[in-house]
């Protein structure tokens, strides 16, 4: 079901993607890969798949060297102090479909992954070829980080490199500065909408309270898992309540009438500037009572349903009765 | 017993008892303030034993809500609490929790003190996008008030056409009234509550004594069990963890101190509560809101004639007697009921700030700050009017049917 070696390294020649392999026993850690590779001038990568507590998954790939305290990297995305711990191994097969020892950045080419959040280590960036594991332990890739970032939006990410070894304070005026990249949970078009909504500080993640990616944890078999996949996607987008969401369909007729409001003001206006915020000012106005007046219609509508389905129900009983007779 | 009061448990006996002249007396029933002044809420706080409702705890909400604090919130009018920052962890965890508040339909007329702990639940409920439950004691206020059992149940249901006003999604919302829905597990769970206060308990709690009858002395249960998800089955059936939030006045927390001492005791969790301040009459904090008297209070069906009139004649103004003095001593707001109101429902915080100084320092006039009440308050009497309208008896039906609300976490 995961992609081998062989596919990933036909989709890198398919993007026209530079690199070199060098074949070598099976290594397990940095130390042992060093042995073989460590010599050529590239520079050496550590990687590591973590956990948080709400069952998402990171991958955080990094320079050798670079000082990794997950502790104040917890802090940065979020989660809260001792919110970030290396995932169990099962999950390196589940997930990345990796082997033990070959966490790597190419692994998010799988399906399965989709879900993970990447992080580079900056000091990648600098480097002329940088070594990933291609879905082996047995083969290290070398590569550019420019050419990793082709790979990764080819898969349709957005690299994200981040100062690894940075420690700023997070606090009440400091959100952390991470938070942007933790997994959001299942992405759909609704989701991107609210979490566009809100111009407040948002610091959490908390803006849209999802359900857990709980994207099996535990060993759990291939076909659970896609089922279990299936259930997941299908709450997290429940029709009705996105249908009957008041708040996003009050600010999405706000936006649409502001907009063309807005385009067609500034037309005529000396100063186009005003009617930006003029704008904002009417929307908060409106805003407020139009959510209200939905809501009405929200009660009065389910109102009408209810008797109707009261009604009905009622007309069965008794006809059923009546032919009892 | 952590949660016991200071100064033992009684609070002042207001029910058929002896006045406590010397103390101030906050109850259920009874809410007097020390020598005809204000009600000390630091002194309240420290007696009741729960906690004050600090900023780092709002900010809290505005980061896990993604939106801005109600104005109850950023106003300190919502200022008590107990454990609601363990909510907030629940909350945070990606757990949920409902909500519970209710009302003693007593009246058929509601002012505006009656909608505040409403309108900050429908935040709540909107903000957090949890369930929530409303009680109607029709039997309590049956027993109290000695209506007839069918007035109570009238008046039960005319208050939830008011309160179902307020903007409740009926999608999440359970109203009942307890001379409808008592019995099965909700009766199991009174009865498991009963069997863990003991007469002198609630004497001490409530300030009952031999002379009030057995139907007063066996209420308090009735208000406790909607803290427990187990007397909901329709709703909770197999949720028996969920966390329970009670947002109510400050007088209802004997009912949840007696609910907390018990809870664990027949294995359920807590509820936490978050607790209001009492809203002042127009005539002033140390004046009584009452119902005999219409210009103590804005009522949700003043025309907006009434209002103006109301407010011009009867709020109690902290402006100095004549204008020259006024420009020089500035008006007094800690006495100011138009200031006060406008700190519960002018949403702009700017503009409250800017009223508050110029106001205070005599740059501005009473006939200003009550012009702006008026219409800050004309706005939220039309809104509730006309969401009013639309509430039918059958919307009352549908949101009193024992029913199952698939979509109350959504």
């Amino acid at each position: 079901m995961g992609y081998t070696k062989d596919q990933l390294l036909a989709r890198l020649k398919e993007l026209q993607i530079d690199f070199v392999c060098y074949d070598h026993p099976a290594v397990l850690t940095v130390e042992a890969q060093a042995k073989y590779v460590g010599h050529l001038g590239g520079a050496l990568s550590k990687n590591l798949l973590l956990k948080d507590k709400k069952h998402r998954y990171y991958v955080v790939s990094a320079l050798a060297n670079t000082n990794i305290d997950l502790k104040v990297l917890s802090q940065r995305l979020g989660l809260g102090k001792g919110g970030l711990r290396m995932a169990a191994e099962e999950a390196l097969q589940e997930i990345l479909q990796v082997p033990l020892g070959c966490v790597t950045p190419l692994a998010l080419i799988n399906d399965s992954a989709r879900d993970v959040s990447l992080l580079l280590d900056q000091g990648f960036k600098s480097q002329q070829s940088c070594y990933f594991h291609p879905l082996t332990n047995e083969v290290t890739l070398s590569i550019s980080a420019s050419s990793l970032d082709k790979f990764l939006i080819s898969i349709g990410r957005q690299p994200s490199y981040v100062d690894l070894e940075a420690n700023p304070a997070v606090g009440k005026d400091n959100p952390p500065d991470l938070a942007s990249l933790a997994p959001s949970g299942v992405p759909t078009l609704p989701d991107k909408v609210e979490n566009a909504v809100t111009s407040i500080p948002t610091g959490n993640d908390g803006l849209t309270v999802k359900k857990p990616t709980k994207l099996a944890g535990e060993a759990k078999s291939p076909a659970a898992l896609q089922k279990e996949k299936l259930q997941k996607v299908q709450s997290s987008i429940d029709p009705l309540a996105e249908a009957t969401n008041i708040e996003k369909l009050v600010k999405e007729i706000m936006d649409k009438t502001s907009t063309a409001f807005l385009n067609e003001i500034t037309k005529d206006l000396n100063d186009p500037q005003i009617a930006p915020s003029v704008s904002d000012v009417v929307k908060r106005r409106v805003s407020s009572d139009l959510e209200h007046m939905m809501m009405s219609l929200k009660n009065a509508a389910y109102t009408q349903g209810f008797q109707a389905g009261f009604q009905a129900t009622l007309r069965s009983s008794l006809q059923s009765i009546s032919m009892q007779k | 017993m952590a949660e016991e009061p200071k100064n033992g448990d009684a609070v002042g006996s207001g029910v058929g008892g002896r006045e406590a002249e010397e103390e101030q007396v906050v109850n259920p029933w009874e809410v007097t303030a020390k020598d005809g002044g204000k009600i000390d809420y630091d002194k309240l706080i420290e007696k009741f034993g729960c906690q004050r409702l600090e900023e780092p705890l709002v900010r809290r909400v505005e980061r896990l809500t993604g939106r801005p604090a109600h104005v109850f919130l950023r106003r300190g009018v919502f200022f008590a609490h107990r454990d609601f920052n363990e909510i907030l962890d629940v909350y945070e965890r990606g757990e949920k929790f409902y909500l519970y508040t209710g009302r003693g339909p007593s009246s058929e007329a509601l002012h505006f003190g009656h909608l505040v702990p409403f309108m900050f639940t429908k935040y709540l409920q909107d903000a957090f996008k949890v369930p929530l439950v409303i009680q109607l004691t029709d039997d309590e206020k049956c027993m109290w008030k000695n209506l007839t059992v069918e007035e109570s149940k009238r008046l039960a249901r005319e208050n939830a056409k008011d309160i179902i006003a307020c903007g409740f999604d009926i999608t999440r919302t359970f109203i009942f009234s307890d001379f409808n829905y008592v019995g099965g597990a909700f009766y199991e769970n009174m009865v498991k509550v009963a069997k863990c206060v003991t007469f002198n308990k609630v004497v001490g709690i409530f300030g009952f004594t031999n002379e009030d009858h057995i139907g007063k002395i066996s209420f308090p249960p009735v208000q406790a069990v909607p803290s427990f998800p187990s007397s909901f089955p329709h709703l909770f059936s197999g949720k028996d963890n969920l966390r329970c939030l009670i947002p109510c006045a400050i007088d209802q927390d004997p009912y949840f101190r007696m609910t907390r001492d018990v809870a664990p005791r027949i294995g359920y969790q807590k509820p936490a509560l978050i607790e209001s301040s009492f809203f002042p009459a127009l005539q002033g904090e140390t004046g009584k809101m009452s119902a005999s008297d219409p210009n103590s209070a804005i009522y949700v069906t003043d025309s907006s004639k009434d209002i103006k009139n109301k407010v011009n004649r009867y709020a109690f103004s902290g402006g100095q007697d004549s204008i020259e003095n006024h420009r020089k001593y500035g008006a007094n707001l800690e006495v100011d009921i138009p200031v006060k109101y406008l700190g519960f429902f002018l949403e702009d915080d700017a503009e409250l700030d800017h009223i508050r100084k110029e106001y205070g320092a005599g740059r501005m006039l009473t006939g200003e700050v009550k012009k702006r009440l008026i219409e800050v308050l004309s706005e939220l009497v039309e809104r509730h009017q006309r969401a009013r309208a639309s509430v039918t008896d059958e919307m009352v039906d549908a949101f009193m049917a024992v029913r199952p609300l698939p979509h109350m976490f959504s």
